[in-house]
């Protein structure tokens, strides 16, 4: 996760610094840009946005940016990810160790509770289920367009093409089970992967997926 | 018993007017009373697919307004005396569609006929959901494109939540019309496949329509394309989809294909 700070030639010029130090820091990692303490509009966050591309940071989402200033052609909003230490910046500087303090959140609270929630129909593009209290099991596909957000496991016995989030409420044991990967994101307790990132033997396969610290581990089911 | 019939798509340009047009004089053919209703309120097109844009004189919107009786601006086709138009306002916009106004018009209509094809105009907005409303049976006319697809998933989430069916806990009965298909397009891959629709959607195939010159021709000469020459392919099309409608059994065939194998691969989809 980046959080970018003002003003942003000063902020880039820092990045460019520690991209020059490291690198390949940022090559091939989908990064999600947090723009929450960040007071700019929306001309603003797509010349940030431009500058990043430059530089081959690969923005998947945004987070914390209000409606106002998302714009078509800009990555999806996105809520309630975690920064991943291995983005993280090195306290090299104490500029920077400031950025790293404003980084880390509050760990979220897992809830227990043996709910399930079962879907006997195909969740269609455009329709939503959240379920925080435990697991959600579909019967059905899971339509390009659509989302499952679970506290717990994501169980779809149909074909993903949609989203599915697992572990929603901070639970890094929760995973994904699918009968055919055709996804658009996924995402287990708030690491993501979009599908670009997806190795392309696992597409159209039957899948399950689990977090390994901070990566997404897939593996075929049969 | 009248039923309410509501085609529909999502995404424009797919072919729901024609289809609403077609399936309209395809039952009235088979001699039940029929009025196809336009909801595209300030685009409307199917007075002039059914050749009868010089006789509006009402519109629906007048109807719902009070300027006019339902029978004054219902106007019955000078080819079949079972079919009717009830057109909607080119002047207007949607917003002069309310809920009570269209109910009140389907109500009236219901007493009157057998068949009531609504033509929703595209989009998921106010027109949209006022022609699904009433509906008892959904037509979703979907293109073989992944766009067209995506949309048509999201309208039958919407006809499983927004309709009066829906909200009374029952469930709406859907079926999928796929319009403008080649089979040769989609043998080459620069269509999706039937199979690859039906699998998306997951709702039975009420019909295929292929692409067709036919089509184009039947709207500029105002006439539904089963009445403009019922023997040409899409026509067939259509009048076997209309038969399955009223709950015949028939065999699928895919235009452009050969006929007995596709009965026993498609047969068992069939609405």
């Amino acid at each position: 996760m980046l959080s970018p700070e003002l003003p942003l030639d000063d902020w880039l010029a820092r990045l460019d610094d520690l991209a020059g130090r490291s690198a390949g820091f940022f090559l091939e990692r989908p990064i999600v840009l947090d723009v929450a303490e960040l007071d700019i509009d929306r001309t603003q966050l797509k010349e940030l946005l431009a500058e990043l591309a430059n530089r081959n940071v690969r923005i998947m989402g945004i987070e914390g940016g209000r409606p106002s200033i998302m714009g078509p052609g800009m990555p999806p909003a996105m809520r309630g990810g975690r920064p991943a230490p291995d983005v993280e910046v090195p306290a090299a500087e104490p500029a920077q160790a400031a950025e790293k303090a404003a980084e880390v959140l509050p760990e979220a609270q897992p809830i227990r509770a043996p709910a399930s929630m079962i879907v006997r129909e195909p969740v269609r593009s455009g329709q939503s289920i959240i379920f925080p209290e435990g697991d959600v099991t579909v019967i059905g596909s899971v339509a390009s367009g659509a989302e499952i957000i679970a506290g717990g496991s994501v169980h779809i016995y149909g074909t993903l093409r949609g989203r599915a989030l697992a572990g929603s409420v901070g639970n890094a044991g929760a995973r994904i089970f699918c009968r055919r990967l055709e996804a658009e994101l996924l995402a287990i307790d708030g690491v993501y992967k979009t599908a670009e990132d997806m190795a392309p033997d696992l597409r159209g396969q039957a899948v399950q997926l689990w977090l390994d610290g901070d990566s997404i581990k897939a593996e075929r089911l049969n | 018993m009248a039923k309410v019939v509501v085609v529909t798509s999502g995404k424009g340009g797919v072919g729901k007017t024609t289809s609403s047009a077609a399936l309209g004089a395809a039952l009235a053919q088979r001699g039940e009373k029929t009025v196809v209703v336009d909801f595209d309120v300030g685009l409307r097109n199917l007075d002039l697919v059914m050749g009868a844009e010089r006789r509006v004189v009402y519109d629906i919107v007048n109807v719902i307004q009070g300027d006019a009786k339902l029978p004054q601006a219902l106007i019955r086709d000078k080819r079949l005396d079972t079919l009717f138009l009830l057109p909607a306002s080119q002047t207007r916009d949607k917003d002069s569609l309310t809920a009570e106004g269209v109910e009140q018009v389907m109500n009236d209509l219901k007493r009157h006929f057998d068949w009531i094809i609504c033509d929703s105009p595209a989009g998921i907005e106010r027109g949209a959901t006022l022609a699904m409303r009433h509906a008892d049976v959904a037509v979703v006319v979907t293109n073989p494109e992944v766009s067209s697809v995506r949309d048509s998933d999201r309208i039958i989430g919407l006809l499983d939540s927004k309709t009066e069916k829906a909200e009374l806990g029952e469930r709406m009965e859907k079926h999928l019309l796929l319009t403008r298909y080649d089979a040769v397009r989609a043998e080459r891959g620069d269509m999706l496949k039937v199979d690859d629709v039906l699998e998306i959607l997951s709702i039975p195939l009420l019909g295929i329509v292929p692409e067709s010159m036919d089509v184009l021709k039947a709207s500029n000469i105002g006439a539904p394309v089963t009445l403009a020459d019922s023997r040409s392919a899409p026509a067939l099309a259509y009048l076997d989809a209309a038969r399955r409608l009223a709950g015949e059994t028939v065999p699928m065939t895919i235009p452009g294909e050969k006929r007995g194998l596709l009965g026993k691969i498609f047969g068992r989809r069939a609405a």
